[in-house]
Formats: structure tokens, C-alpha cells, sequence
């Protein structure tokens, strides 16, 4: 069996980054579409620790993990606070109801 | 020996667990099923950051992402979905566009990664990394860790703010 390296990781990392933008493309419920961006954010942080375990002697990447980690609690909390609000105003929180702005 | 041997059995029985539950997330039509599959998804990789030897990461992806994101959702979904189109309320379109776009996407990054050439170093065994990473914290990483407070607290207010709304209204 192949020693498990930083390749076997990086591929992990590369399909769950695919079908969290597979999400984001194909998603009509807002909701949904925050959950391939969390899917996205976690695979950019598999890279972050994957190459800091790896490729470096630091722990410079788990601490952008960390950042990644608080931003994305942010932007979680953010994201879902709007979608309650487009709830509030359309009744609805599918992403092509919500064309107001549109000619 | 046995750890030597056990470590690429736990890596792939976690990637299944990560991969198939992130591919769940994609394409389930329950969104209910979708959220599920999003904490298997995270757990998942809570274990595969263990493996890598970052347990601090792993027990604050368990903390936040489990803990908090994940109950926020679940939250926000039940306050919006409609109980009675649950079965169908994470429709999705465009499924064939998208699926190009990703075959390219896919094509360009598993190119990058398998092509390999990075700087390796050796993998010394996985020591504690709280200590280090505190230290890093309050030393070379101190305006960041004091800007995220910021961002934390302009975050609180401002999710405060945007759900609170029709309160103001009443208020005129």
C-alpha cells in the first residue's frame, strides 16, 4: 500500500473543494449555496494544514486555519442573518426570486 | 509497528466519509438531508486536521463549525423552508453548465496536484501544538488576533442589526 503523503490529502482537499462549487453553481436555495461556501472554506483549510504538516517547519498554516476557521463563523453568521432578512421581504429565500435589482 | 499500518486505513475510511458526504451536500434534494451531510463532511475533517497533526484545529473546526455553523443553519432552515415543500426545497438548475465548468476546474486542479514538485520536509512524529500556537497568537500574530476580535464583534452587531429589522419598523 502507498504511504499515505501530501498528494493523497491535496486530492481530498480538491473533491470536496469541486463539489462545494458544484453547490454554489447549481444551488436555487440561498441556504444551500452557504453550505458550498463552507465546503470550499474547508478545503482551502485541508491544503493550509495539509502543507503545513508537510512541506514546513512552522505553524504558520494552522494559524491562517484558525483565521479561515473565525472568518467563516463570521461570514455563517452574516450570510444567514441576510437570508432571514430576503425571508422577511419575499417570503422566499430562492436566489432567482430575488431579481428587484434587475432591469 | 500497528500504527504504521493503520494509518492509511483511518486516512481512507475519513476521505470516504468527507468525500461522499460533501458530494451529499451537493446533490441531495432535502436540505434537511444536505445539513446532515455537511456534519459529516466537517467531522471528517476534523479527523483527517488530527491526522495531520493539528489537534487545536481539529477541536475548533469541531467547536465552531459543529457546534455553531452548523446549528445556525439548521436554524435558518427551519425559520425559512416551508414545512410542506421540505421534500424538494433545495431544487437545483443549471446542473449541466455547471458539471462542464467543474470538468475543467477539475481537470486543471488534480493536474496541478498530482504533478507534484513541492518542498518536502521531513514529517517528524505529531507533537502538542496548543502551547506553540498560543505564544504565536499573543507574539507574530497579534494585530491579526486583535482585528479578528474586531471583525467578531462588527459581525455580532451587524447579524443583530439585519435580523432584528422589523423590530425598528415598530418602532417607526
Amino acid at each position: 500500500m502507498m504511504e499515505i503523503g501530501l498528494t493523497h490529502f491535496l486530492v481530498v482537499s480538491t473533491l470536496v473543494f469541486l463539489a462545494g462549487m458544484f453547490c454554489v453553481l447549481t444551488r436555487r436555495n440561498a441556504i444551500g449555496i452557504l453550505m458550498g461556501v463552507e465546503l470550499i472554506l474547508n478545503s482551502a483549510n485541508l491544503n493550509y494544514l495539509a502543507f503545513s504538516r508537510y512541506s514546513s517547519v512552522t505553524y504558520d498554516g494552522q494559524m491562517f486555519a484558525i483565521f479561515v476557521i473565525m472568518l467563516a463563523a463570521a461570514e455563517a453568521a452574516i450570510g444567514l442573518a441576510i437570508v432571514l432578512g430576503i425571508y422577511q421581504t419575499f417570503h422566499t429565500i430562492d436566489v432567482e426570486a430575488t431579481d428587484t435589482l434587475r432591469l | 509497528m500497528s500504527e504504521f499500518s493503520l494509518f492509511p486505513i483511518v486516512f481512507y475510511l475519513l476521505a470516504a466519509v468527507t468525500v461522499v458526504s460533501a458530494l451529499g451536500v451537493a446533490l441531495s434534494n432535502n436540505i434537511f438531508y444536505s445539513a446532515i451531510a455537511l456534519m459529516g463532511t466537517l467531522i471528517g475533517m476534523a479527523g483527517m486536521y488530527l491526522m495531520l497533526a493539528a489537534d487545536f484545529v481539529a477541536v475548533v473546526q469541531i467547536f465552531v463549525y459543529v457546534g455553531g455553523i452548523l446549528v445556525l443553519t439548521l436554524f435558518a432552515i427551519n425559520l425559512t423552508s416551508r414545512i410542506g415543500d421540505v421534500s424538494v426545497s433545495n431544487r437545483s438548475i443549471g446542473r449541466l453548465p455547471a458539471l462542464g465548468l467543474l470538468g475543467v476546474a477539475a481537470v486543471v486542479m488534480l493536474r496541478a496536484v498530482v504533478g507534484g514538485g513541492w518542498n518536502l520536509v521531513d514529517v517528524g512524529a505529531a507533537v502538542p501544538t496548543i502551547a506553540s500556537l498560543g505564544n504565536a497568537f499573543l507574539t507574530d500574530y497579534i494585530l491579526p488576533f486583535e482585528l479578528a476580535s474586531l471583525v467578531l464583534l462588527a459581525a455580532l452587531v451587524g447579524a443583530v442589526v439585519l435580523s432584528r429589522k422589523e423590530l425598528k419598523e415598530e418602532h417607526g
